[in-house]
Formats: C-alpha cells, sequence, structure tokens
C-alpha cells in the first residue's frame, strides 16, 4: 500500500479534476456556438479534456510501474 | 447477395469462432498457460461495458439528444480513476472470501446473510431484464433489418407478429443454448471461466474494428471528414442544437445524474462485476487497465456524433429510426460486406453483454435465491446427495433460460415504447441501488444487515414505482392515468414527478428519490440498529481486508470439531470428488503437508472448505452447509470482540508488549536480587579474608613477637626461655586448629566434606567426648555430670562429626566456667521422633543479643579487642552446619549471669541428605 499511495492520490486528483471539468458550470463556459478547427467547440472541449484524462491517467500508471 | 441463410450462416460461424476461442482459452488455462493473463485482455474483456446500446443507441440518442449520449461514458472514465481505491478493494475482498457475484459480495459483507442475497438477486434480474431485452431488440432489430437489403425497412411492430414467427424469440434461444454452453460447462470452485474472457475481449475488438469502420466510412467516404460534417450540420438549426447543450431546464441535472449513475453502474452491473471482479486473474492488471479502458470507451465514441448527424442528413424525414443508422448507412450506399461487418459488430456487441450477463445472473439465481430454498427443504436432503454438482449445473442452466425468457417477454410488451438508451437506464437505475450497501459495506464498519435490507428495499422500491411501473405504463400494461393522475388521483404520488418535483427527467428523477431513499434508510436503519455478532465480524474482515491480508493471517472466528473426511466429502458432491480432492491435497500441500492425513481438521481447514463451497454455490449457502458438517460452536463474544474492535491488533500488540515488559520486569528483578546477593557475598568474602587475616596475623604476630626475643637474647634465662617457647607452641597449635577449622567449614559449606553416616549409641558418642575433654575439665577444676537416658537411643549419623560437635560444645562450656564452682552437665533426652542433648554450664552467660551472633564465622562474645581470644570463633559455625547436616538444629538458651545451655536435637529418622551423602566422594579428608 504504501508503494502505490501516491498513485492512488494521485488518481484520485485526476477524478476530482475530471467531474469538475466535465460538469456543471465549467462545462457551461463551453456550451456556446463556436469551433476549433471545424468542430464544435463543445464537443472539442469533451474529447479534449478526456483525452488529457486518460493521457494523465497512463503517466501515472506507467510511471509507478517504472 | 444478402439472403437470409447468408446472414444466419455468417452469425453462426461468428458463434463458432467465440467457441472456439472460449474452447482454446480454457484449455491453455488447464494447461497452466492462460491466454488472458494480461492487462490488455482485461482491459478489453472490461469493454463488455459497451452493448447494442453503445453500438447502434448512441447514434440514436445522439440524433435526439446531442451530446447527451457521452456521460455514459465519462461517468466511467471517472469512476476507474476511482479504482485504485475501490476496485481494487472489492477485488482483494473477494479473492479472499471467494465471492463470485454481486449478491454473494453483499449477502458475505453482511453476515452471510441469505435473506439480503436472494434481495439483491432479485432486483438485479428484474433491474436487468430491460437491458436484457434491449440487446434482444437491437439484435433482432438489426438482422430483420439486413434481411431487407438493399432496401431499407424498419421493423414492422412486433407484437403485430405471433411469436413463433418472432425471430426475437429464436435468437434469445440460440443466445441461451449458447450461454449454456459458455457458462455452464462444468462448475469450478473460483466460478472463472477463462475461455469465456477471452472471448469477451476478442468481440470487444471485434465490435470496436466494426464501429471504427462505418463511423470513419461515414466521416471520409459519405462526408468530407468531421469539419465537412459539423459545417453541413451547422445549416441546419435543429442540428446544430445537437452540437451543444440545449439550454432547456435540467438539462445539466440529466448530465450530472447520467455521468453519476455510470460511474455507479461500471461497477454494479452484475456482468462488470463478473468481469473486472471475479474474472480478474492478477490484481495488477488493474493499473493499465484503469487507462486502456477510458481509451476504449473514447476510441468507440469518436464517431457517434457524425454518424449521428450524417444519418440525420442522409435520412432526412424519411422514417428511418436513428437507432439502426450505424447498419442502414453502410446499407443506404450499397456497402454490402461493410453492412454485413456492422451486423456483427452489433451482433458481437449484444451477444458479448448477454452471455456475460446471464451467466453473472445465473450464478446469483443459482447461489442466492434457488440453493437457499433448497437447502432448507429437508425432504429434498441436499446435503446427503452424493453428487450435487449436476443439480447446479441444471439449477443454472434453468436459470440462464429463465433470465432470456423473462428478456423476450420484456421485449415484446415494452420493446417498442422506448429507444435503447432510455431503455437501458431504466437496468442503470436499478443496479446503482447496490452502491450504498457496497461502498458502505467496504468502508463502514456501521453498516448493518437491517439497514443494508431496508435500503435496498427502499431504494428498489422507489425505482420501480418511478420507473418501471411507469414503463408499463407508457407499454399500455397499465392505465395512462396512472402516469398522468397518480394512483388514486393523487397529483403528489405521480410516479414520474413525485411529491411534486418537476423539472428533471424520468431518469434523474428516479435516481434522485430512490438513492435518498436508500442511502436514508440504509444509514438511519444502520446507526438505529446493532449489528450481529456474525456480521460485525464479517464488516471487519471486509473493511480491514487489506489488513488481514497482508502480514495476519486471516481472522479465525471458528470453534468446533470437524473431520476432514466429512469435509472433503461434502466439497465432493458439490465439486464432484475428484476435483475436491485436488484441491484438498493443493491445499495440504500449501500448508506443507505431505498428505491429507497430516491436514489438522482446524479453523483453517473448515475457513478452507467453506470458500471452497463458496465459489459453487455461494457464502451464505456454504456456511449452512459447512456448519452441518462441522460441529461448530458458536464464537464467544469476547472471541469476536476481540477481532472486530478497530483497535484489537493494537490492542493485542500493546497487550503482547505489556507482558513482555513485566517479563522483563521481573527478569530485572531477579537480576537486581541475584546483583544484591553477589554483592553481599562479595562483601561477606571481603569481611571474611579480612577477618581472616585478622585472625591468622594474631597468632603469628605472638609466634614472631616470642621467636625474635628469643634468638635476641641468647642469655636469656632458661625458665623464661621455656616459657617463652611454650607460648610460641600454643600459638602454632592455635594457628594450625585456625587453619584447619578453616578448611572444614569450606568443605562442609561446599558440601564436599565426606560423611560416613552409621548406627551410633548416643550414650556411647556423648560419653567418648567426655572423656576426650576430661583433661580440660581436671586442668580448670570444672565438673562435668552426665544424665543419660538408660538405654542407649540409636541414632544415625557421623560418629567423629557427632564427637566434633559434643568436644567442641564441652570444651567451650569449660572455657567460659568460673574455675573451681564451675559446673558442666551433659544431658541427653527423647523428644517426639528426636533426641535432645543439652549441655549446661553455669558461666557468665550470653545476652540475648548475641544468641544469633555467636553462630557466626570468627565472631566470639566479649571483648575481642582487649580480652585475649578464648577460640578460634569457628567451632560454634561448624557445630551448627554439621547438626544441620543431620536434619537437627543448634541454637543456645542463656541470659547473662545465668549460665548457658547450648542444646541440639536430632532426628531419630535420617534424613535424605545424610544418606545421600557418603555416596559423594570429597576430594581431600577430614582433619
Amino acid at each position: 500500500m504504501k508503494r502505490s499511495g501516491m498513485t492512488g492520490q494521485r488518481l484520485a486528483a485526476i477524478f476530482l479534476m475530471g467531474w469538475l471539468l466535465l460538469d456543471y458550470p465549467i462545462l457551461s463556459l463551453f456550451t456556446r456556438s463556436g469551433e476549433i478547427a471545424g468542430i464544435p467547440l463543445l464537443y472539442a472541449y469533451l474529447f479534449g479534456v478526456w483525452v488529457l484524462l486518460i493521457a494523465l491517467m497512463a503517466l501515472v500508471i506507467e510511471r509507478m510501474r517504472n | 447477395m444478402l439472403q437470409g441463410s447468408v446472414i444466419v450462416l455468417v452469425s453462426f460461424a461468428y458463434l463458432g469462432v467465440l467457441f472456439a476461442i472460449a474452447y482454446y482459452g480454457d484449455k491453455r488455462s488447464e494447461a497452466g498457460r492462460s491466454i488472458i493473463a494480461n492487462p490488455y485482455i482485461y482491459a478489453f474483456s472490461l469493454a463488455v461495458y459497451c452493448t447494442t446500446w453503445t453500438f447502434y443507441g448512441s447514434v440514436g440518442r445522439a440524433a435526439s439528444s446531442g451530446i447527451g449520449f457521452l456521460p455514459v461514458y465519462l461517468g466511467p472514465t471517472l469512476a476507474v480513476a476511482l479504482w485504485w481505491y475501490v476496485m481494487r478493494k472489492i477485488i482483494r475482498i473477494s479473492k479472499t472470501y471467494r465471492i463470485t457475484s454481486i449478491a454473494d459480495f453483499i449477502a458475505s459483507r453482511y453476515g452471510k446473510s441469505q435473506a439480503l442475497g436472494g434481495l439483491v438477486t432479485v432486483i438485479a434480474v428484474i433491474g436487468v431484464v430491460p437491458y436484457i431485452s434491449l440487446q434482444l431488440k437491437a439484435i433482432s432489430g438489426s438482422f430483420a433489418i439486413l434481411l431487407h437489403y438493399p432496401d431499407i425497412v424498419m421493423p414492422a411492430k412486433v407484437v403485430a407478429r405471433p411469436f413463433f414467427q418472432d425471430t426475437a424469440l429464436y435468437i434469445a434461444m440460440t443466445l441461451a443454448a449458447f450461454t449454456i454452453l459458455f457458462g455452464t460447462r462444468h462448475l469450478d470452485a473460483t466460478e472463472r471461466h477463462e475461455g469465456l474472457v477471452a472471448a469477451i475481449a476478442f468481440e470487444s475488438v471485434v465490435k470496436l474494428l466494426a464501429f471504427l469502420a462505418v463511423g470513419a466510412f461515414v466521416t471520409f467516404g459519405i462526408y468530407g471528414g468531421f469539419a465537412d460534417i459539423f459545417q453541413r450540420a451547422e445549416e441546419s438549426p435543429r442540428l446544430q442544437a445537437l452540437t451543444t447543450l440545449s439550454n432547456a431546464g435540467g438539462s445539466y441535472a440529466t448530465w450530472s445524474f447520467l455521468t453519476f449513475v455510470s460511474m455507479l453502474s461500471i461497477m454494479m452491473l452484475p456482468r462488470q462485476f463478473q468481469i473486472s471482479v471475479v474474472e480478474n486473474v492478477d490484481e495488477n492488471h488493474l493499473g493499465k487497465a484503469i487507462w486502456l479502458f477510458p481509451l476504449y470507451l473514447l476510441l468507440i465514441n469518436i464517431f457517434v456524433l457524425p454518424v449521428a448527424l450524417g444519418g440525420l442528413m442522409l435520412f432526412d424525414a424519411r422514417g428511418v429510426d436513428a437507432d439502426t443508422f450505424v447498419l442502414t448507412l453502410p446499407m443506404a450506399q450499397r456497402k454490402e460486406a461493410l453492412a454485413l461487418f456492422a451486423y456483427v459488430g452489433g451482433l458481437s456487441a449484444g451477444t458479448g453483454m448477454v452471455i456475460v450477463e446471464t451467466i453473472a445472473l445465473s450464478t446469483m439465481v443459482c447461489n442466492d435465491l434457488v440453493m437457499p430454498v433448497l437447502l432448507r427443504q429437508r425432504w429434498f436432503r441436499l446435503n446427503e446427495r452424493r453428487d450435487a454438482s449436476a443439480l447446479l449445473l441444471s439449477i443454472r442452466r434453468g436459470a440462464i433460460t429463465g433470465i432470456l425468457l423473462l428478456g423476450y417477454v420484456h421485449f415484446r410488451a415494452a420493446g417498442e415504447a422506448y429507444a435503447l438508451v432510455a431503455t437501458g437506464l431504466i437496468s442503470f437505475a436499478a443496479v446503482a441501488q447496490f452502491a450504498p450497501a457496497i461502498f458502505g459495506g467496504i468502508y463502514w464498519k456501521g453498516g448493518t444487515r437491517a439497514g443494508a435490507i431496508a435500503g435496498l428495499s427502499a431504494g428498489f422500491a422507489v425505482w420501480a414505482y418511478t420507473l418501471l411501473l411507469p414503463s408499463f405504463a407508457k407499454s399500455g400494461w397499465l392505465p395512462a392515468e396512472f402516469l398522468t393522475g397518480g394512483p388514486l388521483g393523487s397529483a403528489l404520488l405521480k410516479p414520474q414527478e413525485l411529491f411534486g418535483l418537476a423539472g428533471l427527467d424520468e431518469i434523474s428523477h428516479c435516481l434522485f428519490w430512490s438513492m435518498l431513499a436508500n442511502i436514508g434508510t440504509y444509514v438511519g436503519v444502520s446507526l438505529s440498529g446493532r449489528a450481529g455478532v456474525a456480521e460485525a465480524s464479517q464488516a471487519s474482515l471486509f473493511v480491514d481486508v487489506f489488513r488481514h491480508t497482508q502480514g495476519f493471517e486471516r481472522a479465525r472466528i471458528w470453534r468446533g470439531s470437524a473431520s476432514v473426511q466429512d469435509l472433503l466429502r461434502l466439497i465432493g458432491r458439490f465439486l464432484g470428488p475428484d476435483r475436491a480432492h485436488e484441491a484438498f491435497v493443493a491445499y495440504a500441500r500449501r500448508r506443507g503437508l505431505g498428505s491429507l492425513d497430516d491436514v489438522p481438521a482446524d479453523a483453517d481447514l473448515v475457513q478452507f472448505a467453506e470458500t471452497q463451497l463458496a465459489g459453487a454455490i455461494g457464502g451464505a449457502s456454504a456456511r449452512v452447509l459447512v456448519a452441518s458438517a462441522v460441529h461448530e460452536e458458536p464464537p464467544g463474544l469476547d472471541e469476536v470482540m476481540d477481532i472486530l474492535d478497530e483497535a484489537s491488533q493494537v490492542r493485542a500488540y500493546s497487550r503482547e508488549l505489556e507482558q513482555k515488559s513485566r517479563e522483563l520486569e521481573a527478569a530485572t528483578a531477579e537480576l537486581r536480587a541475584a546483583n544484591t546477593l553477589l554483592e553481599e557475598l562479595d562483601r561477606m568474602k571481603d569481611d571474611f579474608i579480612s577477618t581472616v587475616t585478622h585472625e591468622l596475623r594474631t597468632p603469628l604476630t605472638s609466634i614472631r613477637a616470642f621467636t625474635e626475643i628469643l634468638l635476641d637474647d641468647p642469655h636469656m634465662h632458661p625458665a623464661e626461655r621455656k616459657r617463652f617457647l611454650g607460648i610460641t607452641v600454643k600459638e602454632t597449635e592455635r594457628l594450625t586448629r585456625l587453619i584447619n577449622q578453616m578448611l572444614d567449614l569450606a568443605k562442609i559449606e561446599s558440601r564436599s566434606a565426606e560423611w560416613h553416616t552409621t548406627e551410633l549409641d548416643l550414650n556411647e558418642v556423648i560419653r567418648e567426648s567426655a572423656e576426650a575433654t576430661s583433661q580440660l575439665f581436671r586442668d580448670r577444676n570444672v565438673a562435668l555430670a552426665l544424665a543419660l537416658p538408660q538405654s542407649g537411643p540409636r541414632i544415625m549419623a557421623d560418629r567423629d562429626r557427632l564427637m566434633q560437635v559434643l568436644i567442641n560444645l564441652l570444651s567451650n562450656a569449660v572455657k567460659f566456667c568460673p574455675p573451681r564452682e564451675g559446673r558442666v552437665e551433659i544431658r541427653c533426652s527423647a523428644v517426639e521422633g528426636a533426641l535432645r542433648v543439652d549441655v549446661q554450664d553455669n558461666g557468665p552467660g550470653i545476652s540475648p543479643s548475641d544468641h544469633q551472633t555467636i553462630f557466626e564465622k570468627f565472631r566470639q562474645v566479649g571483648d575481642t579487642l582487649t580480652g585475649k581470644p578464648q577460640g578460634t570463633g569457628l567451632g560454634l559455625p561448624i557445630s551448627r552446619r554439621i547438626v544441620e547436616h543431620f536434619g537437627g538444629r543448634l541454637w543456645v538458651e542463656s541470659d547473662v549471669g545465668r549460665g548457658a545451655t547450648f542444646s541440639f536435637v536430632l532426628p531419630l529418622e535420617a534424613p535424605a541428605a545424610a544418606g545421600g551423602e557418603p555416596a559423594r566422594k570429597a576430594a581431600g579428608t577430614v582433619e
């Protein structure tokens, strides 16, 4: 448990950050019309955050292994 | 082209491939070379989460609510981040206690409660039936649509057709048969199906590739990429709304509630529990899965909105159900192979879900619903059957068929009233009811069985009232007034606007009220009651699973007696005799024992047997069965409390510590005492040496002084010279005597003196002693009187030693007697069991304060500084040692001016010490 103590905490932080970014009210900041490279803003934002979360989790998990 | 036979053939070929993979996986597993023992297969198998709901339904959902399809995937993405804590704990608990289903988990946590296991099973079956029905609907729908290729015809109202013409029924039956082949070929104590997992992982790959193929085709084949689709959609205000969250009230609430419910569902769905917990090979696979599984979800969702938008634009108002776009878009473009691939993808998504879900549910139905009932039926004599494994398998097969039939019935009844996703969400809300009992169960020891039962019941009741019954009403099973006016015309009780709560969609509305009721009653009832002994013990085992499995042996709250053979027979009935024997031998080997006969029938073995059995029939039933085989005494409250108490380990430690420190203190005290004794001895030795040197120096000094005078004065008067020489001789004698006595005392004290115990006539010894000292008496003109009994009393003693004592006492007496008037008397008399000898004188007497000191070495009464010492100071100590050696006692009775009486008693029976001494040969001889 000790070895993985930090990993668990980092993942929990990612969880909290993700929930914050993917829910009201922050989500409402992106529900206006607009686009990034032809892709609607909200759609781009959601998938962007999603990719970010996965990348962070991968980073935390894989770094622990090394 | 795409005739019905081709589609059927492809379908069966696909199922055949799945079966081959499963078969291969099982074979490899039996050979000990698992193909699923890596995190990638684990992550892919977790994707059983993505069903036809995802494959077909997401596009349908996106077509109606735009981005609203996403929370169902964002929720799990967030939830897996917490798996490091939560899922690891659930997996550890389940592996440690051989838990095989979510019902088993909850039942075990709350004191292996059969009632709770049954309740969870009922909720799971009823809750998941709509979910299974949606798979049947999607599969049969896709089959029907593909059958009409190249025309795009929506499946006719299924109810219009008699059931025997309904493909969905045949699909349901085929799936049941396939699941039975897959999941219930044999019983395994761990309830793991390696081949199945391999097949599910394969299905996940197929459905992902199929969806990506369709998505890429629509996005890049039909349209010119993402930007192109979105740009075209921008032109239609209706489609544009899909790319933002609509501003209608409650939309964010829906988003939040859906995220929340899917966070719970990813853990609470029976099939997810089966795959992520029960089928988990290695806890460490969780790590990679934490980011691989969300990645899978991301990939399978990338093309959802483009496909939905593309479909809406292409089929603009042509009556094509958006739930079928994934299939109908390739068909509309005449892409036969792609359409067929899409169909296979949908088939894999549906079959994967149905297979795992029904296996999980059938395990629960068998272990937590049917078995407890059968065990209660005395006439059934279940626990006396020779081999019940066939019975178990039959129950499971029946359960699989039954559940699929239920799904089919639901599909016929309500299938068309809801879109795919809406149907699935009903199930999500149902399984979310397990969350309080599970999370409370693994993190809160205070949760009780009564609380869990109350919470689950309340949550389930609210769910049924606000979601299930309305779905029946919408399907026409119940009157529509039930929805619009509320039961009994009470508007406050309107199922979808309970207590007037409006503005939420039906799922959020149900979740709010059901979770409120569930958590509220769970916590409330738990806090208002007390947990039973068994419950509290399980609570501690679950909540502190990491403590119990790391370093500590499992708490063994068990007392009783069992025989190894009884347990082996019992397990054999359910697992089959061979399998059971194998397991027991493996167990013996694990404990480092050569054979089964060496295994002690202890708590550990009973625990082992129970967990083996738990795998086959569930924890609650296993407990009942094992209890029937072992004569179990209920654990004493003290024992249990010992283990449960949060501080029990700490307390045990501190008790041990206290014990140790007490022992240490005792040892220290002993050491200190020994040290004091040593110091005392050391001091005594110093005293002794200084006394001895002093005693030796006195005669030596006088010898030296007189011989020097004789040497210096050769013309000394002969008389004077004679007197000086006489003194010198006497002093020399005294020196010799002193040294001899010191040696003697040392020998006696070190127990190396020689003793020659014989039978003696005490009268005779006394007379001889008197004879030996007679000269002394004559010299000092002291009278000696003997008062001896007539018959000579006989005694066991060493003659010389006894004479030594008597002579010593006599010479002492004569020494202190006044000359001429002196009178010494020796009396011998018999006292009970002993002989008493008194030596009485009429000397100056000894003050009572000196009665003890005179027996110490070199202590002489009188002023030794001025008066000339009259003896060596060793006579009495030696005498006392000798008398004590014969088991007697030497003491003095005297008062100043009244003479002194030295007395000793000798027991008539010689003590053992006296008898044993002669055998001991001393190195030197006595005097």
